[in-house]
This record gives structure tokens, C-alpha cells and sequence, in this order.
């Protein structure tokens, strides 16, 4: 192909490509350099160069090292719990039985609920001590005296995550079940003509089977949920112990005017995400070799 | 055995859509109605939840979310269209390099960028403008977009291409006779989810925008510390700014999981 071919070649790319490097690649390189500076917008006078010092507050800061471990933690449960939830749902949906297609739309809706109205609701018409759903639950099943739990207050983390694995189970089960239905069915009925028990046939046949969708579930879900703003916003404020990174970030830059500080905590929010990315990668690309295999797209 | 089975189906069903039937619910109920304990299934439906909603001046965040998202969804698939073609119908060389590029854009997180980007906002003067949240939701959407019309390009028959170029076709009959009739389902699939993630964003909405600007999920965290007297109100803001979502949605399930997860699941 001559110079000029490929470059026709890759005219059709090129706009797409510049917009990305300039919209993504040239704010998160500005924040690398804020990030070494004593920048505080209260105090303009006082910027400077800072060298490390930003990032050692980020890790000795107890507000922002916790919000580290946070992270870590809300991701993990959520991404965990709504998966093995996901599984269990899209095994039941594989079978057949009746109104399985309204069950299945029934499943789908929380998903479907714009984010910031998730929170509200779990905040105000579920969570919510004096009327909210839970306790009026729990009135109806014990009467009168029955305990009434300040669930924010009482367990604010556990309440985010619950709200956040309402909303992420119905799109591990979407994936799950559609791997489930691009099993091979032949090698599933040989093994129970051979006496395979249901078990063995889910964890010899199945969960093999399934490993590239729990895999890529796990990536996509780790990808938005390290990322959440939405829930730990609306439910707590980021309060209580609940404020993750992206939230800490927020408010070091948009209430504490922070520059230097928002910027190495946003940069420790991007090494976190390259851990995930190196696995993420890596199943992505065993997606696209399979498609050079088989020839059918991933 | 199965009977056990669908009867835990359904059960998980009811389980997981009861929050959103208890919004609709409590959206249509009266507010002291709303805020009873134990709550009233029977208490009388009324519409003054959407009246107090409508009332209290919804029509610019919900217009601005509009025009952000569909603004966006234009200028997603005018980028995204031809990038997808080169890397999947006319390959450039390198283009699983090229595809990785766009994912990898995907996992740095939004507040790696958020600073940098208010500022030229706040220095070109763009804080609080429509025109600058649908570039941001266009590189945000970008990079999904480039992924899932490459996975649906991947599926014009080569061969076919090639038998019309040897018959002379010109570009333009091809893209019309054989790229079009397999772009537009995945076309379609890809301005439903971008649209839904600008529709549902708000962190770059809270940070950028304000008064004017200021779009639907924005207006809902208005309702953050609101307390109980306002809680029909609230589920009904919930119920009308998620409405476009979960119609969309509902209308096309199986297309919104290929696409979420990024063209890999059929």
C-alpha cells in the first residue's frame, strides 16, 4: 500500500482518535502536573512547586486514606455480591418456567433506574426510619414493637453497597444468562446420559463455561463501581465513613479548593484502576483472539 | 422440583422490582399518605406528587438533560462511525492497538480529569453551559461507541465487499447496499446506551454546570436532604427523570446487554 492509500486508510479514524487523546489523555496529564504543586485556590499566592507532598498527605490525610481503603472495600463487595446474586438468578432463568419473560423484565428494572433516583429512593422511601419501607416491613411482620433500625446511621457502608448491589446484580445476571445460553447443549445432555449429576455438570461443564462472562462481568462492574459518585453522594454525603475516592476528590477540590491534594488523589484513583485494567485487558483480549479463531466476532 | 424453581424465580423477581413498584407506588399516593409507618398499600391514589413536581419548574433540567444527551449521541456516532469502519471493514494496520486505546480511556476514572477540565472551563468562560457537558459526554461515550459499532461492523461479509468492488461498485453504493443494512441495528443499539449514560451522569453536571445548565439528575440532588413531607414528590421526580431510561430500556433489553458489555456477549 502506498503512503498516501494508508493514510486514506486511516483518515476515517483520525477524528475520533485526536478528540479522545485531547479530551481524555490532556486533562488527566494536567492533573499529574497539579498534582506535584501546592495549588489551593483560596490562597493563590502560595503555589508553587510541592514535589511529593501531596501524595504523602493523600496516604497519611486519615480522611483520604480511608477513603483508599473504601474503595476498595465498597468495589469488592459489590462487584463480589452482585455476581454470585447474578449467577444464581441466571441460573434460575435459564430454566423454563411460566412468565419467565416478565420475571426476567421484572429483574432488568433496577438496573434501569437513573442512579441518582436509586439513591433517593433507597435514601428516603426504603432507608428512611420513621416511614421508610424497611421498618414499615418490618412493623407489618412483628407489630407494633417491632425493632425500627436507623439504617444509614447504623451501618452506612453496608447500606450504599446494598443500594449499589440492587442496582448491579440485573446486569451480571443479563451476562451471566446470555453465556448460560450460548452454552453447548450436546456436551450437557452426553454428560447426563453418562449420570452427571446436575453438581458435577455445573462445576465440569457450566462454570467453565461461564469463567469469560463472570471475568468480564467482574471487569465492567469493577470499572463503574470504583467510580461511583452517584450512591455515596445521595445516601450519606460521603459521611460516616462511607466517602470513597472519587467522592474525596470532589470535595478536597469543590468545598477544600485543594487543587494538588484533589489531583494526587485523583491520579491514586487511576493507579487503583490500572490494577484492574492489567486483568481487565487481559480478558478482553482473550475475547478478541477467540474472535480470530473462530471467526465469529467477539 | 422445577415448580420450586420458578416459584424462587418469581419470588427474586418480586424481590428486586418492588423498590420501583414502591416508587410508583408512594409517587401516587398523598404526602401524609406517603409517610405513614407501616406504610399504606390502600391509602387513595392522586397525581398531587407529579403536580407538586411539575410545578416546581422540572422543564429546564429535563430539557438541558435532553439536549446533553441527544447533542452528545449525535456527535458520538458522527466520531464513532467512520473510527469503527477503519477498524473493522477497511482495517488500518495496528487496529486491535487502536481498539485498545479507546478501552484503556474507558478505565481512567472521571476525576482524573475533573480539575484540568474545570478549569479551562472556568478560564474559556464554558462553566454552566450545555455546549461543554455534550463534548465531555461525547469523549465519555466515545470510547464504548467506538467499541460496539466495530463489533457490529465486524459482520459485513467481507466477500460481499469485495464482489462489489470488483462489479465497480463506488463507496457510497457499498455503505448503502451492504454496510448500511447491518450498521443501523447497531447504530441504533449504540444512541440508546450513550444516550442512557448521559441521561444518568452527574458528576461532571454537579462540578460544571449550575443555574442555567444544570440538568435532570442535578435538579434530583436538590432533593438530597429533603425530609419526609416531600416524599411523593421526591419518588415522583424519581419515577419522571428515570421514565426515558426504563422505557428505552425495556424496549430493547437484549441490545442493551451486547452493548454494555461492550459487544462481547450476544
Amino acid at each position: 500500500m502506498t503512503a498516501a492509500a494508508r493514510w486514506a486508510r486511516r483518515a476515517p479514524l483520525l477524528p475520533a482518535l485526536v478528540f479522545t487523546i485531547l479530551v481524555t489523555q490532556l486533562p488527566f496529564a494536567a492533573t499529574l502536573v497539579i498534582s506535584l504543586m501546592r495549588w489551593n485556590s483560596l490562597d493563590p499566592a502560595d503555589r508553587g512547586f510541592a514535589g511529593a507532598d501531596n501524595y504523602v498527605a493523600v496516604f497519611t490525610d486519615p480522611d483520604l486514606r480511608s477513603a483508599v481503603g473504601t474503595t476498595v472495600v465498597l468495589t469488592a463487595v459489590v462487584v463480589l455480591v452482585s455476581l454470585l446474586l447474578g449467577l444464581g438468578l441466571a441460573l434460575l432463568l435459564d430454566r423454563r418456567f411460566a412468565g419467565r419473560g416478565v420475571v426476567r423484565t421484572m429483574l432488568i428494572a433496577p438496573f434501569l433506574v437513573v442512579p441518582v433516583a436509586a439513591a433517593l429512593l433507597w435514601k428516603h422511601a426504603l432507608y428512611n426510619p420513621e416511614y421508610g419501607l424497611f421498618n414499615g416491613a418490618l412493623t407489618w411482620l412483628f407489630g407494633e414493637g417491632a425493632p425500627q433500625p436507623e439504617w444509614i446511621s447504623e451501618m452506612p457502608l453496608t447500606a450504599v453497597e446494598a443500594s449499589l448491589v440492587w442496582q448491579w446484580t440485573p446486569f451480571m445476571m443479563l451476562i451471566l444468562l446470555a453465556g448460560l445460553q450460548s452454552r453447548p447443549q450436546d456436551a450437557v445432555e452426553a454428560a447426563r446420559v453418562d449420570g452427571a449429576t446436575p453438581w458435577q455438570v455445573f462445576r465440569h461443564l457450566t462454570l467453565p463455561h461461564l469463567r469469560q462472562y463472570l471475568e468480564l462481568g467482574a471487569l465492567l462492574g469493577s470499572i463503574y463501581v470504583v467510580q461511583n459518585f452517584d450512591a455515596v453522594f445521595t445516601i450519606t454525603s460521603g459521611g460516616l465513613g462511607t466517602a470513597n475516592l472519587p467522592y474525596a476528590v470532589y470535595q478536597t477540590f469543590y468545598q477544600a479548593h485543594d487543587y494538588g491534594r484533589a489531583s494526587a488523589a485523583g491520579v491514586v484513583v487511576v493507579l487503583g484502576s490500572i490494577v484492574i485494567a492489567t486483568f481487565a485487558l487481559r480478558v478482553v483480549s482473550s475475547l478478541l483472539r477467540e474472535e480470530g479463531r473462530t471467526g465469529v466476532r467477539a | 422440583m422445577s415448580r420450586v424453581w420458578g416459584v424462587l424465580a418469581w419470588f427474586s423477581g418480586l424481590l428486586f422490582f418492588a423498590p420501583v413498584a414502591w416508587m410508583v407506588l408512594t409517587s401516587l399516593h398523598s404526602e401524609p399518605d406517603a409517610a405513614t409507618n407501616p406504610p399504606s398499600l390502600a391509602a387513595p391514589l392522586t397525581l398531587d406528587g407529579y403536580r407538586e413536581f411539575f410545578g416546581s419548574g422540572p422543564w429546564p433540567p429535563l430539557l438541558n438533560s435532553l439536549s446533553a444527551s441527544v447533542g452528545s449521541t449525535v456527535l458520538v456516532l458522527l466520531l464513532a462511525v467512520p473510527a469503527a469502519y477503519a477498524l473493522s471493514v477497511k482495517k488500518v494496520e495496528k487496529w486491535s492497538d487502536v481498539l485498545f486505546f479507546f478501552l484503556s480511556t474507558k478505565m481512567l476514572p472521571v476525576v482524573a480529569g475533573l480539575l484540568p477540565i474545570y478549569l479551562v472551563a472556568q478560564y474559556a468562560g464554558l462553566l454552566d453551559n450545555i455546549s461543554f457537558l455534550v463534548v465531555l459526554y461525547t469523549s465519555m461515550n466515545l470510547p464504548i461507541a467506538v467499541w460496539l459499532m466495530r463489533s457490529f461492523l465486524a459482520e459485513v461479509p467481507g466477500e460481499i465487499l469485495e464482489a462489489a468492488a470488483l462489479d465497480g461498485a463506488g463507496l457510497p453504493t457499498i455503505l448503502r447496499r451492504v454496510v448500511a443494512p447491518v450498521a443501523l441495528p447497531g447504530i441504533a443499539a449504540t444512541s440508546l446506551i450513550c444516550f442512557i449514560f448521559s441521561w444518568n451522569e452527574l458528576l461532571f453536571a454537579r462540578v460544571l454546570t449550575g443555574v442555567v445548565a444544570g440538568t435532570a439528575p442535578v435538579y434530583l440532588t436538590g432533593f438530597v436532604t429533603s425530609q419526609g413531607l416531600f416524599l411523593a414528590k421526591v419518588c415522583a421526580a424519581a419515577t419522571v427523570v428515570s421514565l426515558p431510561v426504563l422505557v428505552a430500556g425495556f424496549a430493547a433489553q437484549d441490545k442493551l446487554v451486547q452493548g454494555l458489555s461492550l459487544g462481547a456477549v450476544k
